[in-house]
């Protein structure tokens, strides 16, 4: 029971961080049907420019903020500067896109920052909290309180601000939307400045846990891009439950069966899912919205 | 018309260029050059960047005093960003074009094994710098190495256990090229010391959580110790979950985590832990009559003077590489390949950061166990382990 109970909690730890990062993947994909690959690098972003600041003295606080600041610039200034002069590309030619991004923004992080591993002191401490013989690190809540704040932010956002409705449409219809009177190139560079802010907060949240190091993005978007098909892509909710499943996936996978097996049972996992449910657990209800 | 004329002066530029090639090249037809391809930049920088200061800080140092036999070094550095297909051209720029006496180089252990073949078509004496144990076995002519092996470390781990009586093991091993590595040479040795491994784990290098592994190895009934063959920050993340899940047994981390930056990220988790690694990380806790001691303590000042960083065991390599180098040149009165190739194979007694080299035909390492000093982590910095000398 202790057993199953310790690899619920990993498989939760771990689970929660591919959640903070599909939660990235959902905002620019609501708004624009792309798939941002340089989400990781929000992520890293968020981890890094934290460490620096805190290694030249600045608060923790103040330091996430500034983070959460900066790659809401960096996802601003993506979106003027590469995707927005391919506006009319195709969504596969704007993915690719994002690709190159990614390779740039972590070769810029690897002058500026450094090519070590770093880490941010956890929010509440190091001791594990015991619970029926297994153990969690206070971290791992913060993290899953942090992904579970941000999928309420993101609904509420989406359904009850204008803005939030404004964004729905453009992805629904760019050209209606438009014709509505909706500024859609605004839409959807807010939604980069978003999923920038939304990357740096889960990289702050997760660092305490992962460590972090100039190329961290790149796993971290791979497994969040994986969390997010599984939920269904643009739908928060179902990052979080994709990101979750995936993680308690290798977690069983590493406990029960064989360590040197944990990501190809996690690879199964998702593969009997998207087959039976193409859309991912929760897509088909993104498909009624419209 | 005009773009003719605008070509002109370029033409003249490359002429003028053409010319102070050939009279810089004429220049150093006197010196003796050495070559070294490392990995500066890249996922592998923090192993080839030291080893590039290293080099650069004591070739200048020895040109200052006078060079060799009368004669100034020339260093020649290319960078192979960690690629063993660049490392591959670059040994092959070395020896055609700018016809090296030897090559001190080699980060990784794939670059080196990628280059080994060149050096020994062409016979001009290689010291890699890297770990694996292929580079020097079975033994290549002109192929030597500086860094103890990934067996070594196993060996001086399984000691230790072997003399504290803790010989019922588990074992959590990465499973990036190190792990892998280490993990073999490990369940070769273990019988030679008695060692039983009753549970044998893994994780990828960039997993955040090995609670699940670590579970696994805490419930296997007569566990004594655990070994974690890692590199990078996998084993900060394996000691911090060992902690979490209260692990009572005493836990091993290999040389592969001797730096500074394990002990930073692991934090307070990281206390007792134990490791093998060279006697630089203590340099200035060896005994006065210790015959390394002069030689870690002088590089260790050498070089954070020169560079204001922390000394790395990897930087140590290239300076063992480098002297065992001068010395075989000052012996062979010149800077022939192949003599000097005899005279590095002649090397003995010849102390340097990783321990004392006796190189030998049948073994172009020459290091023994003693290379390795037992080392344990106690309010985040390091000490000599009770029992070792």
């Amino acid at each position: 029971m202790a057993e199953f109970l310790q690899f619920c909690f990993s498989g939760l730890t771990v689970g929660s961080v591919y959640a903070l990062v599909a939660l990235g993947f959902t905002v620019i994909y609501n708004a624009s049907n792309v798939v941002n690959f340089a989400q990781g690098e929000f992520v890293m972003l968020g981890g890094m420019v934290t460490v620096a600041l805190l290694a030249a003295s600045v608060p923790l606080p103040v330091a996430g903020v500034a983070a959460v600041f900066v790659a809401a610039l960096v996802g601003l200034a993506l979106h003027r500067l590469a995707i927005e002069p391919a506006r009319g590309s195709s969504p596969v030619e704007l993915i690719i896109i994002t690709i190159g991004a990614s390779i740039f923004i972590r070769g810029v992080a690897q002058v500026v920052f450094d090519k070590q591993f770093h880490k941010l002191p956890a929010f509440s401490g190091d001791a594990p909290i015991h619970m029926l013989g297994a153990t969690i690190l206070p971290q791992s809540l913060w993290v899953l309180g942090g992904a579970g704040a941000i999928v309420i932010g993101l609904h509420l956002f989406s359904e009850h601000t204008l803005v939030g409705k404004a964004a729905a449409a453009t992805a629904a219809n760019r050209l209606a939307a438009r014709l509505a009177g909706i500024d859609t190139t605004a839409i959807v560079s807010l939604s980069f400045a978003l999923a920038g802010a939304v990357g740096a907060v889960a990289g702050i949240l997760i660092t305490p846990i992962t460590l972090t190091s100039y190329n961290a993005g790149t796993l971290l978007a791979l497994k969040g891009f994986a969390a997010g098909m599984l939920g269904g892509m643009g739908k928060p909710l179902g990052a979080v439950l994709g990101g979750l499943l995936l993680g308690l996936a290798e977690a069983f996978g590493a406990g029960y069966v064989s360590s040197a097996y944990k990501d190809g049972i996690a690879f199964i996992v998702i593969l009997v899912v998207l087959l039976s449910l193409p859309q991912g657990l929760l897509g088909k209800h993104s498909a009624e919205r419209v | 018309m005009t773009k003719r004329f605008r070509l002109l002066p370029l033409l003249a530029a490359g002429a003028a260029l053409t010319v102070a090639t050939a009279a810089g090249e004429r220049a150093v037809a006197q010196d003796i050059k050495i070559g070294s391809v490392l990995s500066a930049t890249g996922p592998a920088s923090f192993l080839g960047a030291p080893e590039e200061k290293t080099l650069r800080l004591y070739v200048d140092t020895i040109n200052a005093e006078g060079g060799i036999l009368g004669k100034k070094l020339v260093l020649v550095v290319y960078d192979d960003g960690g690629d063993p297909s660049k490392a591959r051209t670059f040994a092959g720029r070395l020896v055609d074009e700018d016809r090296v006496t030897a090559m001190v180089g080699g980060t990784t252990s794939g670059t080196s094994l990628a280059m080994a073949p060149i050096f020994e078509d062409a016979r001009v004496p290689f010291i890699s710098l890297a770990g694996a144990v292929e580079i020097i076995e079975p033994v290549r002519k002109y192929v030597f190495k500086t860094p103890h092996t990934d067996r070594m470390a196993c060996e001086k781990i399984f000691g230790d256990l072997k003399a504290r009586g803790l010989v019922k093991i588990g074992m959590i091993s990465g499973t990036d090229a190190f792990g892998k590595s280490m993990r073999e040479q490990c369940l070769k040795v273990a019988d030679k010391y008695g060692v039983t491994i009753l549970a044998d784990e893994s994780y990828s290098a960039q997993d955040s959580d090995m609670t699940p592994q670590l579970t696994n190895i805490k419930n296997t009934p007569g566990i004594q110790a655990v070994v974690n063959p890692g590199f990078g920050q996998g084993p900060a993340i394996v000691t911090r979950d060992y902690r979490q899940i209260g692990v009572a047994v005493p836990l091993y981390e290999s040389h592969g985590v001797a730096s500074k930056s394990y002990i930073q990220l692991a934090g307070p988790a990281a206390d007792g832990v134990r490791l093998p690694a060279a006697a630089l990380l203590v340099a200035e806790q060896l005994p006065k009559d210790d015959a390394q001691r002069p030689v870690v303590v002088g590089y260790k000042q050498t070089y954070e003077k020169a560079t204001g960083e922390p000394v790395s065991t990897f930087g140590g390599h290239a300076y063992d590489g480098l002297f065992i180098l001068v010395d075989a040149m000052k012996r062979a009165g010149g800077a022939d390949p192949t003599k000097v190739r005899d005279e590095i194979e002649k090397t003995t007694h010849f102390t340097g950061t990783g321990g004392m080299f006796n190189m030998s035909p049948t073994d172009h390492l020459g290091l023994d166990l003693s290379a390795f000093r037992m080392l344990e982590i106690r309010n985040g910095d390091w000490y000599l382990a009770q029992g070792d000398r």
